[in-house]
Parts: C-alpha cells; sequence; structure tokens
C-alpha cells in the first residue's frame, strides 16, 4: 500500500478520549480508519464523517474532521444530502447492524442503489449495544437476549445480499481485528467512486461476547475465511492449500492435488466484473461449508448519483440557463402594467 | 329580459367541466387577459380527487373560479357567471351561483347519455335542479365542429378546442380583448401551429356568437385598480413559495438544497424546484419524507440554503430530523402546505390544522421559528422571510401554506432584486477563527457561527447529543443543559426584532378585532371590509409571524373590547395566543369543512359575537 507523505493517522485524530468499552472492537476499527484516511490523503477539513446512533456512531467525537452524529437510522440520508449539496467533501458514513439495516434500513438500501459517493461502514455485532442487548436483524434465528429471551423467531438480513438486492456496485468485509485487512477495504472504498459499502464483523465485549469466533478464532481463522483480492486465485487454508472451484452453479472448495482438483481449476478473483453472480455467492458464504470471504468483493465503475446531479445541472444551465430568478421569469408568460 | 351593461366592481366567474374539457387553461386566460387589463385577480382551481374519474360522471367534474376586479382579495364565495361544459358539471356547480347569476350551459351536452352519467332522473335538467335564474343554452360543441369543419383535424382533436369556445363566448360577455387571448394561445401552442389555428377560429366564433345573442345575456364592464406599474406574470402559491427560496439564496449566496417526497397538496414545489436546475437548484427527490428532512439536514452542514417540503402527514414524520436541526442550531426551512387530517384526511382540501404540530410537534423543549404566509403571491416574501430568519438566526423555521394559497393563483409583480434585502450568513468571524468552538455565539442574536465544511482550520462536530455550551463537546451536566435549552429558546425569541410589527387595516378605531393567520387573509379582510363599509366598523390583523408573535402583539390586542380569532381549525391559533396573553378576551370563529372561510358566514359571525356581547 502506498504511503501518502502529506499526512498521518494522528491528523485524523481529535482530542476527545476515546468512550468505548475496553476491549471493544471499534477501537480496532477507529485505528484502522485513522490509517486509511492517512493512506488516502484526503485532508481532514475536506473529510466529512457522519453516523446514526448507537455505539459505532460515537466514532464522529473521535474524528478531527468535519463530523455529525445524526438520529437513530438516518445517517445515510444526511449523508446523501451532503454529499450532493457539497460533492467536493470525501464522505464516510458509520452505522451499526441495527442503525443501518432496522431503522435505517429504507435509506440503506436507497443509498446503495442510487450510488451515491459515500463511503457506508457497517459495524456487524449482531447486537444492539447502547440499550444494553437486544437482538437485532442481523442476529441469527433462535438467538437468546433481553428482547427475545426464548430465542429469536425470525431470520436475519445478510447485509451483503441487502446490497446486491440493491443493486450495489461496491462491497467488502472485514474484521475488527485484522487491522490489515480493514485498512486495504477502507482505501479500496475511499478510491471507489460511489456508494462502497463495508461490513466489519465487529465484537460487543459486553453483551455479545465471542458472536464472531467461529470465524475469528485464531485456531480456525485461515481455514472458515478467504481473503479475496482481485486478479488473485482464491486460495485459502493454512498453507493456501485450498481453493474455490465452480461446481455446476454453485461454488465448492477444495483441496488442490486432491480428487482431481490442480490449481487451474481454483477461480481468480475478478471484482470489477459487471455482474454480481458470482460476488453474491462470495459474499453469501458463512466460514461452515464455504469460508468466509473478507477482502473487496465487488467494485464495479456505475454512474455515480452526485456526479450526475452536478453535470445534469451544468448541461441544463449551458442549454437553458438564466443568471437570475428574474431572467428566469421574464423568459416566461409575463405583461406589463404601465 | 335585461340587456344592459352592468357596472361591477368585481365579478366572479367559474368554468366547470369534465376533467378533460380544459377548464383549468381556460380559467387561467381569461384570468391573466384579465390582469393584464388592470383587474387585480384571484382564483382558485377545483379539482377532482381522482386521477381520472369516467368522462362525464359528478366525480370527473373540475372547476376554476375566479374572481376579477378592485379589490379583489379571494376568489369569491359565489360566482356571478357559471359556465357549465356538461350536466355533471352544472350539477356539481350550481350551488357555486350568487343570487342573479347567470349560467350558461353546452345544451349539445344535455342528451340522455350525459344526464343519465350525471345521475339525473329526468331529461330536463334545469327544472329537476330547480334552477331559476338565468340559463343561456349555448350548442358549444357544435359551433365548435362547425369551425373546425373544414380543417380536416379529427372529431377527437377538435373536441378539445371546447374550451376555447366557451372562453371567446366569456370574452364577449366581459369585454376581453380577443388579441390578447390570442397572445396566450400562441405561447402556449407554440410548437403547434395548426392547433393554434384551430384555436383562434374557435375563440372567435364564441365571442361572434355572443355578439348574435346579445339581445338576451347582459355585458358586464369590470371595474380596473391602479396597479402598480411592472412586470406581471401569474402566479400560484406553490410556485410564488419555490421562487422566494431561489430569491433567498441568491440573496444569501448559499446554494439551494431541496429535499423532499411527493405528497398532496406540496409537490408542485418539488416539481417547480427540479425544473430549476436551470437557476443550479438541487431538488432531490429522497425515499421517504424523513429521508427529505434528513437529506436537508445534510445539505444545510454542508453550507447549502436547505429545504424540505411536505404536507402534514409528513411533517409528523419529519419531527424528529426538526429536532436535531435544533439542537445542531442549523438552518432549516420545513415548508408544510397544510390539507385536511387527522391521519390522511382530505388530501386535496385546506385547513390550518397543523399550528400546533408546527409549534410543539417534537420531543424536548425544542423551540422553533413559525412564519405563514397570507396569499398566493405572499408565499414569494414568507418562504424569502423563512430563509432569512433560518440563516440569519441559525434556526429551523416552519413556513405554514396550505392548499388554497398554494392552488390559488394571483397576478404579481415580478420584484426587482433589490427590493428583497441581502442576507448574512453567520459565518465564523475571521478574529475568532484561532479560538473558534462550535457553540460561540453572535452576542447580538445569540446565532451559532455557520461554519462551512470544506474550510480549513474549522473542523468541529455537531451531533443530537447536549453540547457543552463553551467548548461545544458532547455534556450531560445537569446546569449547562438547562443553560442550552435557555439559549436556544432565547435565540428564537430574539428573533422578535428582526420581524415588522403586527399591522392593522379596516378601521383601527374600532372596538372589535378581527384576527386570522396565514391563507385565510383574504377572506377575512374582505369581511372586515365589507363590514366597515356597511357601517359596523371592525378593526383586522392578520399573523404572518407566528413564533415568535411581533413584539407589539400584545399592545395592539389590548386596544381591543373583544379579539376574535377565526381560524379553520377548532381554535389552535386562540389558544395560543390566549395561553400567551391570559388577560384578552378572545372569542373564536371555527370552520373545519376543509374549505376556505366565505366572506359572507365571517361577517354573519362577528356580528353575532358582537350583538352577544352587547346583550350579555
Amino acid at each position: 500500500m502506498e504511503e501518502n507523505k502529506t499526512f498521518c493517522a494522528a491528523d485524523y485524530k481529535s482530542n476527545q478520549s476515546v468512550r468505548w468499552c475496553p476491549g471493544c472492537g471499534d477501537h480496532a476499527i477507529l485505528n484502522s480508519l485513522h490509517k486509511a484516511m492517512a493512506t488516502v490523503g484526503v485532508p481532514p477539513h475536506m473529510t466529512a464523517v457522519i453516523s446514526g446512533i448507537g455505539c459505532s456512531s460515537r466514532l464522529p467525537y473521535y474524528m478531527n474532521t468535519y463530523g455529525f452524529h445524526t438520529i437513530h437510522g438516518r445517517a445515510a440520508a444526511i449523508a446523501t444530502g451532503f454529499k450532493v449539496a457539497n460533492p467536493e467533501m470525501t464522505v464516510w458514513q458509520i452505522s451499526g447492524d441495527g442503525d443501518g439495516l432496522a431503522i435505517g434500513g429504507n435509506h440503506f438500501i436507497h443509498a446503495v442503489r442510487r450510488n451515491i459517493d459515500i463511503n457506508m461502514l457497517l459495524f456487524n455485532n449482531k447486537i444492539y449495544g447502547l440499550t444494553k442487548g437486544q437482538y437485532s436483524p442481523t442476529s441469527d434465528r433462535g438467538f437468546v437476549s433481553k428482547s427475545s429471551p426464548y430465542g429469536t423467531t425470525e431470520d436475519p438480513f445478510i447485509p451483503a445480499e441487502l446490497v446486491f438486492g440493491a443493486r450495489g456496485n461496491f462491497f467488502a468485509r472485514s474484521i475488527d481485528v485484522e487491522l490489515q485487512t480493514s485498512q486495504e477495504v477502507l482505501v479500496a472504498a475511499a478510491r471507489h467512486k460511489g456508494a462502497s459499502v463495508v461490513e466489519i464483523l465487529q465484537n460487543c465485549v459486553i453483551f455479545n461476547n465471542g458472536i464472531h469466533n467461529f470465524i475469528t478464532d485464531k485456531e480456525h481463522r485461515a481455514e472458515r475465511t478467504i481473503h479475496l483480492r482481485h486478479g488473485e486465485k482464491m486460495l485459502f487454508g493454512p498453507n493456501n492449500e485450498r481453493g474455490l472451484v465452480q461446481d455446476g452453479f454453485l461454488l465448492k472448495a477444495v483441496t488442490v492435488g486432491e480428487d482431481g482438483y490442480t490449481l487451474d481449476d481454483v477461480l481468480v478473483h475478478d471484482a470489477h466484473c459487471p455482474s454480481n453472480f458470482l460476488h453474491q455467492q462470495l459474499a453469501m458464504m458463512d466460514g461452515h461449508d464455504l469460508p468466509l470471504a473478507v477482502g473487496v468483493i465487488r467494485d464495479v465503475e456505475a454512474p455515480v448519483y452526485n456526479d450526475e446531479v452536478t453535470e445534469q445541472v451544468a448541461e441544463v444551465r449551458a442549454r437553458k440557463g438564466f443568471d437570475t430568478l428574474r431572467d428566469m421569469i421574464l423568459a416566461g408568460e409575463t405583461w406589463e402594467v404601465k | 329580459m335585461n340587456t344592459s351593461v352592468k357596472e361591477l366592481e368585481k365579478v366572479v366567474v367559474r368554468f366547470s367541466g369534465d376533467s378533460g374539457d380544459g377548464m383549468q387553461l381556460a380559467g387561467n386566460m381569461f384570468t391573466n387577459v384579465s390582469a393584464g387589463l388592470g383587474c387585480s385577480v384571484s382564483t382558485f382551481p377545483d379539482y377532482p380527487a381522482e386521477i381520472r374519474a369516467p368522462q362525464g360522471s359528478l366525480s370527473g367534474v373540475s372547476g376554476f373560479q375566479v374572481s376579477v376586479g378592485s379589490g379583489v382579495h379571494t376568489p369569491g364565495d359565489q360566482c356571478n357567471v357559471l359556465i357549465a361544459m356538461n350536466p355533471a358539471a352544472l350539477k356539481q356547480n350550481i350551488k357555486f351561483l350568487a343570487p342573479g347569476g347567470v349560467v350558461i350551459i353546452d345544451i349539445d351536452t344535455f342528451k340522455s347519455e350525459g344526464l343519465k352519467k350525471a345521475m339525473f332522473e329526468t331529461e330536463d335538467a334545469i327544472k329537476e335542479l330547480g334552477i331559476t335564474a338565468q340559463v343561456v343554452e349555448v350548442p358549444i360543441t357544435s359551433m365548435t365542429k362547425a369551425a373546425l369543419a373544414d380543417t380536416g383535424m379529427d372529431l377527437k382533436s377538435m373536441l378539445k378546442c371546447r374550451n376555447i369556445l366557451a372562453l371567446g363566448l366569456v370574452c364577449w360577455l366581459f369585454d376581453r380583448p380577443l388579441d390578447a387571448v390570442k397572445h396566450l394561445l400562441k405561447n402556449k401552442f407554440a410548437k403547434k401551429p395548426a392547433v393554434y389555428d384551430a384555436n383562434c377560429r374557435v375563440l372567435d366564433a364564441g365571442y361572434d356568437y355572443g355578439h348574435n345573442i346579445h339581445a338576451s345575456v347582459s355585458t358586464y364592464r369590470i371595474e380596473t385598480e391602479d396597479i402598480r406599474p411592472g412586470v406581471y406574470t401569474d402566479i400560484n402559491g406553490n410556485t410564488a413559495t419555490a421562487w422566494g427560496l431561489i430569491m433567498a439564496s441568491e440573496k444569501a449566496g448559499r446554494p439551494l438544497f431541496l429535499g423532499s417526497y411527493p405528497i398532496t397538496p406540496a409537490t408542485d414545489i418539488l416539481h417547480e424546484l427540479a425544473k430549476r436546475k436551470d437557476l443550479g437548484v438541487k431538488a432531490v427527490q429522497m425515499e421517504d419524507e424523513i429521508a427529505g428532512v434528513c437529506s436537508a439536514i445534510g445539505a444545510s452542514f454542508a453550507g447549502n440554503l436547505a429545504v424540505t417540503s411536505t404536507s402534514g402527514p409528513g411533517l409528523a414524520l419529519k419531527s424528529e430530523g426538526i429536532g436535531l436541526a435544533v439542537i445542531a442550531e442549523l438552518p432549516l426551512v420545513v415548508i408544510d402546505v397544510q390539507r385536511g387530517g387527522p391521519s390522511t384526511g382530505l388530501p386535496t382540501k385546506t385547513e390550518q390544522t397543523d399550528l400546533m404540530q408546527a409549534l410543539y410537534g417534537r420531543n424536548g423543549e425544542s423551540p422553533i421559528v413559525v412564519v405563514a404566509p397570507a396569499s398566493p403571491t405572499d408565499c414569494f416574501t414568507m418562504a424569502f422571510e423563512a430563509c432569512r430568519i433560518a440563516i440569519e438566526h441559525m434556526t429551523p423555521v416552519i413556513l405554514l401554506s396550505d392548499a388554497f394559497i398554494g392552488n390559488g393563483s394571483s397576478a404579481w409583480r415580478v420584484p426587482d432584486a433589490d427590493e428583497y434585502p441581502t442576507i448574512h450568513p453567520r459565518y465564523v468571524p475571521a478574529e475568532l477563527r484561532e479560538a473558534w468552538k462550535p457553540y460561540m455565539r453572535d452576542e447580538e442574536n445569540l446565532a451559532r457561527y455557520w461554519a462551512i465544511p470544506g474550510t480549513e482550520g474549522l473542523t468541529h462536530r455537531l451531533g443530537g447529543l447536549e453540547k457543552d455550551s463553551a467548548t461545544g463537546a458532547i455534556s450531560t451536566d445537569p446546569v449547562n443543559h438547562e443553560k442550552m435549552v435557555n439559549l436556544r429558546r432565547r435565540k428564537v425569541e430574539l428573533i422578535a426584532n428582526d420581524i415588522p410589527e403586527l399591522e392593522v387595516l379596516g378601521d383601527p378605531s374600532a372596538d372589535t378585532l378581527l384576527v386570522g393567520w396565514g391563507g385565510t387573509y383574504g377572506h377575512l379582510r374582505s369581511a372586515a371590509e365589507e363590514m366597515c363599509r356597511e357601517g359596523e366598523p371592525v378593526a383586522f390583523a392578520q399573523f404572518r409571524y407566528i413564533n415568535p408573535l411581533p413584539a407589539n402583539t400584545r399592545k395592539v390586542f389590548s386596544q381591543y373590547k373583544r379579539v376574535i380569532v377565526a381560524e379553520l381549525n377548532t381554535g389552535q391559533m386562540a389558544d395560543y395566543l390566549q395561553a400567551k396573553m391570559p388577560e384578552i378576551n378572545i372569542k373564536r370563529i371555527n370552520k373545519i369543512q376543509g374549505q376556505p372561510f366565505m366572506i359572507q358566514e365571517v361577517k354573519d359571525a362577528v356580528k353575532r359575537i358582537i350583538s352577544e356581547a352587547k346583550n350579555a
């Protein structure tokens, strides 16, 4: 990763003391974000960080940028207005799974559909932490919490599936403790033009400790996750001995050199492929039969909402623009009284 | 039959027909031509609630009422001339005819099929409706066909010109010059010369028909007014609102952003601003009402003049967002074009029932500025004022328009830019930049400074959590919270120093003050003026600034023996004023029918209250 010479991570840190619980995954994500911002090199005064409500949404207070800690669920809508109004700014939008996918679900899918150029970070800890432990829209069926003492009776959203359902053009995933991966995907998200969704599996140490352990356990992480990189073979496992191959309409994990599978059979990741069919298959892998994918899964160029608005304004103004309201009115139906 | 030329101070004409008959166009053209002659005008379109009701049916009737003359403040209680293009239109509109009025019908449509569609039981619609007024039976359809017989037009296209034949007849009746109508037609059909030619032909035919029946109908001469010289245009309240926002954007030097969601009767503001990309306006149709206000809040934080437009149900959805703008102290204009409620209520009808929602409909101590335009053209001024106050005082402002003035139109003199003041955003002063904190305030008006993102050295964080008054950091300190609540309240109160005083019209020396607010201005003013002329003097005051109230409100009220608050709700303004001024004896006139006041009913109610007081 090339380093930016102008700014360092500290330039993006505010002087406020960070108030998350000790051991919370948010600390690691905040550090990754500071570093990613320094790498991208957009000056702090050209950066805005906009959040909703929830533990993760405290994040803007820890940034030395323009920041807005708004109301529950609405960060995507507020960030959309901000970006359209002031498109020169780089906009980061911070949400949790409750904020972004429950109360803010409508704004989430529409921001993705519109392809507004904002970087949407979704801290997924599968729990409401700030309200002290209720199940969230990403909690698994049967999950026991204060508001589901006998287990939930509903299926969760899989955030990636919503992104693809909303025809998203950028989806990446990381895990809070994997700082390198987080930085890598955050930088890619910042460089992608359009709505970039980054899901970060985050641990709530108080109310949902270990919820991602099946994936994040050091002992199993190598075989239960795969780090996708554009143009590289889809290999995983402690010694990169496992690979993903196509099996009819589905994906299959194989061991290279076994059952007749060679390295040539292993798929090469194409994050830029316009069709999202395989991207969706990859994003839906959950670490059980197939490894959970981290890294940039989809990164495709598409018309960007705020650019289109700006260009349309310029185009209309060039064709029939007026300098003032009065000029516009006088060009319409009027009469004169002398 | 009386065939003289009647001289009238003002006259009310109601065009009615099937929603596809082009009544709005005919009515608009009559209005514009009259305004061009120096008449004051006021119009109100009456659309059916259905988008496409069956042709000829009662539910598909569309109307357009216009009052022209001198001293016109309303579209009129009742019409002097009713044009009914079919039996359904006659049935639905005959109730609007004034005593002594004239009805003009297209007799060609009063055949059994049309009568059946309008649920008539007999073949004689006039008799069945018990109409005793003069009815002029005009073969509008057959004359239109005859006038266009040699044009080679198909029947459907020919019939589309019926409205202009009726307009020609009305122009004869009121002595309106056809050249002016043809000029309007030319602009309207600039790209369709054949349609223009056809409409000119039927316009002449209608006018000539009037000449030929001269023996049987009176014509009218309508008074004109000394109108201020200038360039005029016809404008409805929603368009005026949109243009007032644009003027404010020009005067403030901040780009205009609208975040909105379609809702009757406010959507025309979104439509107009979406067109105004030619002036650089960014109008964004968001995914819901909440996103409408939230995108505007984002745009405001980003440094734009930010607006959201809606009606009552949308205002309810926006409440939490508005609270965020209150605590973040960002400029925001919220336009509520009020309609009948609660819930979906009467979406196309007018009411003033959102006042309490605007004043108080948020959690916590959440003071906000509320203003209300008095007429279609005043929407321009008050939209401008809402923006000026929002920007200069760093506060959300709610503009309470309504369906009546939003859809109603008047002739409006196009103002020069220098007729409106420059708006001064409270940017962070250069000398404070080093020490600046987000909640530092202008000492005079307590407005927070506006630090525009993208400015070096002014990065800061805002949010919905209470902030320390000095440092701007999150604070849960009890005393600080009380201080901030009081600062936000005081900031809004101080705006009373920055708005005009309450003006008293009618007869200020009377002992009764008739009071209204917002869009009832025309009816209430007319009622007061008529009473003064009729020897029962009444003073009249209309509130356009509601929170804060004009500084002289208590002084004005204390000069009258009795104050009567008339409003289209069950007494929300009366309650508000009574709570602010317990010592004032406030009487009430209320109407909640989805309709504007009638001048006569206001006069009757005022007289009743006065006589009850005298007898008491």
